[in-house]
């Protein structure tokens, strides 16, 4: 009886701390959607910034890299900027990268179950469009 | 290395500047603000970028500045005691004289920056040309910064935020500061809050290159009197202040 | 007479409840910081002017008083005292699980506690804080490397040189904690160079407190001997403790009221600040010092349990309200940018800021005593913590 009385109590502390922890976790970007193929968003221009094999596969790196520049050495090339991207990749439907499920940086994300914070900060929509007062 | 590297990187800019200063027409220079910079071309100790602040062309009751700021970095303007505010109008009175004295604080850019020395991260870090800024994408948000900076200059986004806008990223739980707009001096413009003082008819608020003895901040510090706010601390701030 | 380690049965109902209880807190705390996670530091009763909070006092009172609850196992093995041999593993693991409980709560109150990985891979070497992470992880290892050789027979001479760096190393941890106001030179609260050493002696008298209070209550609860003459020592340690606190407390301000720009703000914390002077002269002076200092001082009542727990309870109390005192009274008290100059702004310049803590943030704050308690608890009954008998004669011999 004391061994089960046992096992309840530290098994009930584990559960809210794993709990907490994954709700914490769960809390940045959005849910990981069960979407079975990435439906990818007609993009503006005719070509990307660089080759699509690799901006597949590296863009993060090519996004990180340009975010150290820009923030710390006041570099600002249009190439890979993230304003760039998202001047060319919001979607038509919500004028966003980022707003629904299919806009253009979520729909491979869910389907990789990769969860990114930018747009908690960054402007989700080009700047025109953007929400904001412009004069 | 970096040191080497940057002498490089500095004497290749300056060769690709006289480049393009010969083949390209002086015409088109001289439409190019004073302090444009290309795009590609990395910041430089050559310039310090300040502000001089004239109290006596400054009002009481006359918050263009402030609006202006709101406006270009997409703050909400409301002042309750969590909401950020980056530029503040100061009223000042001297009990001993009765003298009144308006005048906009903001982050004050200095030179030895407690908010970079204390940051655990690096986040707080004060870039080539002066302007402390917070590189927010390994700010913690752990406030320490904001317990060491004198001019209570930073705040900390309480509240998720929706709608910002694309040249000034802001987010919950990040701390931030005024930029000096480095979006727009990056572009070879001014900060906002100067544009908006000088539309006001007031032109209290001077930008220039400290560094630079023939911009006009250096030669309107170097021929009357200005002071530093809490110049005993010797943090050598990048805003200095007349008239008070 | 060999020393005779034992982990404690813990198998009794109060046991699981004690257990229970602190695990039920901690939840309460971790969910707390979900919510500021949530939606943000809006939840909190902090503000762009208090900017640190009760999260805040209660983390800083856990580290400051897990450097001084390493006091008995120095104590012992610095200053050779074998006395107080048998008391030193407990002292150790109290110093580990105050730290934790103090880290996790700075932890979770981050802005972005999920850039946890940030914060453990970018240091920047100038800053306190930084430097502060890397005395912590030190101080976990060095103190775990200690309390193996205390309780490895084979590792035991080891013991000694561990046990100095040990010390040593609580010294530099302590200061550093100190030294993480001390830099805020803007602060007229902080500017002084007496924070320092006034952290080290509290951690001294805080820790002590600590490890007296959790000394009687394991052993009242798990019904075994704690000598009387033992007992009486360590309460002499802690009035004494506490008079060296209370020295350094009177000098700091009496400094400060020395400097004519400081005036003010002792004014402030001393006389007119409402709930400040209210703390400190009630809570860290009255009942956190002189009261415990007085029973435990009392010639008959003096040396009874359950007085030594009560004024190491109280000791607790004033710590905590010493650093309400400290951390908040020094951020309510407005910055003066332009000395002797009244000022006004929309960013309330000029005046006192308020700050009622709300519930979320109370509740992350009592989760870090909550988890300290659950190491404790955990650890005194998975691991021989604890001496069956604890008699005056016992380390002397050994
Ligand atoms: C000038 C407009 C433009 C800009 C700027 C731009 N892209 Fe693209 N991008 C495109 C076009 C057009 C395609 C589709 C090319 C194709 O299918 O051949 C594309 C394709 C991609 C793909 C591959 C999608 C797929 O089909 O699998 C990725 C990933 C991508 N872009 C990422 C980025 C990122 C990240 C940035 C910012 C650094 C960026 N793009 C900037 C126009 C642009
Ligand atoms: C907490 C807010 C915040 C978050 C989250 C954030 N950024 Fe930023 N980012 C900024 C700020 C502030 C700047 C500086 C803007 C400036 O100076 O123009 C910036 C600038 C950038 C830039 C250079 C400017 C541009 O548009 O190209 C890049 C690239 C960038 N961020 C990438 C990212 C990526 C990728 C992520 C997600 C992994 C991200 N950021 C998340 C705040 C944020
Ligand atoms: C072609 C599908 C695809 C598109 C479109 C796409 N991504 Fe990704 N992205 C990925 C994959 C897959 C990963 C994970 C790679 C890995 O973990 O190695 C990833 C990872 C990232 C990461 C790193 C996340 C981390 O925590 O490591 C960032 C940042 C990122 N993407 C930004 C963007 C942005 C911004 C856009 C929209 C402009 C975008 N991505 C569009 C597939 C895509």
């Amino acid at each position: 009886m004391k061994r089960v009385l046992e096992a309840v109590v530290v098994g009930a502390a584990l559960a809210t701390a794993l709990a907490t922890g994954w709700a914490i976790s769960q809390e940045r970007g959005a849910p990981a959607g069960r979407v079975p193929k990435p439906a990818i968003v007609q993009a503006r221009g005719d070509k990307c910034v660089e080759p699509v094999e690799f901006m597949r596969r590296s863009h993060m790196q090519v996004l990180l890299h340009q975010r150290d520049r820009t923030v710390h050495e006041g570099i600002r090339t249009k190439g890979h900027s993230l304003k760039g991207c998202v001047e060319c990749h919001a979607s038509a439907a919500t004028g966003s990268v980022a707003a629904e499920e299919g806009d253009f940086c979520r729909s491979c994300h869910s389907y990789a179950a990769v969860r990114i914070d930018c747009f908690e900060c960054h402007a989700s929509r080009p700047q025109a469009v953007a929400g904001g007062v412009k004069p | 290395m970096s040191g080497r590297d940057a002498a490089r990187r500095q004497f290749l800019a300056w060769g690709a500047g006289a480049l393009a200063t010969l083949t390209i027409a002086p015409g088109v220079l001289l439409l190019r603000p004073v302090h444009g910079r290309a795009p590609e071309q990395a910041v430089t100790g050559k310039a310090r970028w300040g502000l001089l602040i004239d109290t006596n062309r400054c009002a009481a009751g006359c918050d263009a500045c402030v609006t202006a700021c709101n406006r270009e970095n997409g703050l909400s303007g409301a002042t309750r005691e969590t909401d950020a505010q980056w530029i503040r109008k100061v009223e000042l009175r001297d009990p001993r004289t009765g003298r009144k004295a308006s005048l906009p604080v903001m982050c004050q850019h200095c030179e030895h920056p407690p908010c970079v020395d204390v940051c655990p991260t690096g986040a707080s870090f004060r870039r080539a040309d002066g302007i402390v800024l917070v590189d927010k994408h390994i700010c913690i948000g752990c406030r320490y910064c904001m317990m060491a900076c004198p001019y209570k200059a930073r705040s900390l986004v309480h509240e998720p935020l929706a709608d910002q806008q694309p040249d000034v990223p802001r987010g919950k739980g990040t701390v931030e500061s005024c930029t000096l707009c480095v979006h727009r001096v990056d572009r070879g413009e001014r900060p906002a809050c100067v544009e908006a003082c000088a539309a006001a008819g007031r032109g209290a608020i001077v930008f220039g290159d400290l560094n630079d003895p023939a911009s006009a901040i250096a030669r309107r510090i170097a021929q009357y009197p200005s002071v530093q706010v809490r110049a005993d601390l010797g943090l050598n701030p990048g805003v200095r202040y007349e008239g008070i | 007479m060999e020393i005779a380690y034992r982990e404690i049965e813990g198998r009794s109902g109060a046991y699981w409840l004690l257990l229970a209880v602190l695990a039920a807190v901690t939840a309460a705390g971790l969910a707390g910081a979900w919510a500021m996670e949530h939606h943000g530091h809006i939840v909190t009763g902090m503000t762009n002017q208090i900017v640190w909070g009760m999260p805040h006092v209660v983390a800083v009172f856990l580290i400051v008083a897990a450097s001084g609850a390493l006091n008995v196992a120095s104590v012992a093995s610095v200053f050779g005292k074998d006395f107080y041999k048998p008391l030193a593993p407990l002292s150790g693991l109290l110093a580990i699980a105050l730290l934790a409980g103090g880290l996790a709560v700075l932890m979770l109150d981050l802005g972005r506690a999920d850039r946890l990985v940030v914060a453990m891979t970018r240091y920047n070497f100038t800053s306190i804080f930084a430097l502060n992470v890397f005395l912590y992880t030190g101080f976990f290892a060095v103190v775990a490397l200690y309390l193996w050789t205390m309780m490895e027979r084979r590792m035991n001479r080891y013991a000694k040189p561990v046990g100095y760096a040990a010390f040593v190393w609580r010294l530099v941890l302590t200061t550093g904690t100190g030294s993480i106001f001390g830099f805020l030179v803007a602060r007229q609260a902080y500017d002084s160079a007496m924070l320092a050493p006034m952290f080290i002696a509290m951690s001294f008298s805080y820790g002590l407190a600590v490890y007296l209070a959790v000394l009687i209550a394991a052993y009242a609860w798990s019904g075994r001997e704690l000598d009387a003459a033992m007992l009486r020592r360590l309460k002499n340690l802690l009035i004494v403790m506490i008079a060296a606190v209370l020295y350094f407390v009177a000098v700091f301000h009496l400094t400060n009221l020395y400097f004519a720009r400081q005036v003010a703000f002792e004014r402030f914390v001393l006389a007119d600040g409402g709930i400040y002077p209210a703390l400190f002269w009630g809570g860290q002076m009255v009942l956190g010092s002189l009261v415990p200092m007085a029973m435990l001082a009392h010639p008959r009542l003096g040396a009874a349990r359950g007085t030594v727990v009560a004024a190491s309870l109280l000791v607790i109390l004033g710590g905590l309200a010493q650093m309400y005192v400290t951390i908040i009274g020094g951020q309510a008290f407005p910055l003066e940018l332009f000395p002797g100059v009244e000022a006004t702004s929309s960013f309330f310049d000029g005046r006192i800021h308020p700050y009622a803590p709300s519930l979320p943030e109370f509740a992350l704050g009592l989760a870090g005593i909550a988890i300290a308690g659950m190491i404790v608890v955990l650890a005194v009954k998975l691991l021989r913590f604890l001496p069956e008998r604890l008699d005056a004669r016992l380390g002397e011999s050994s």
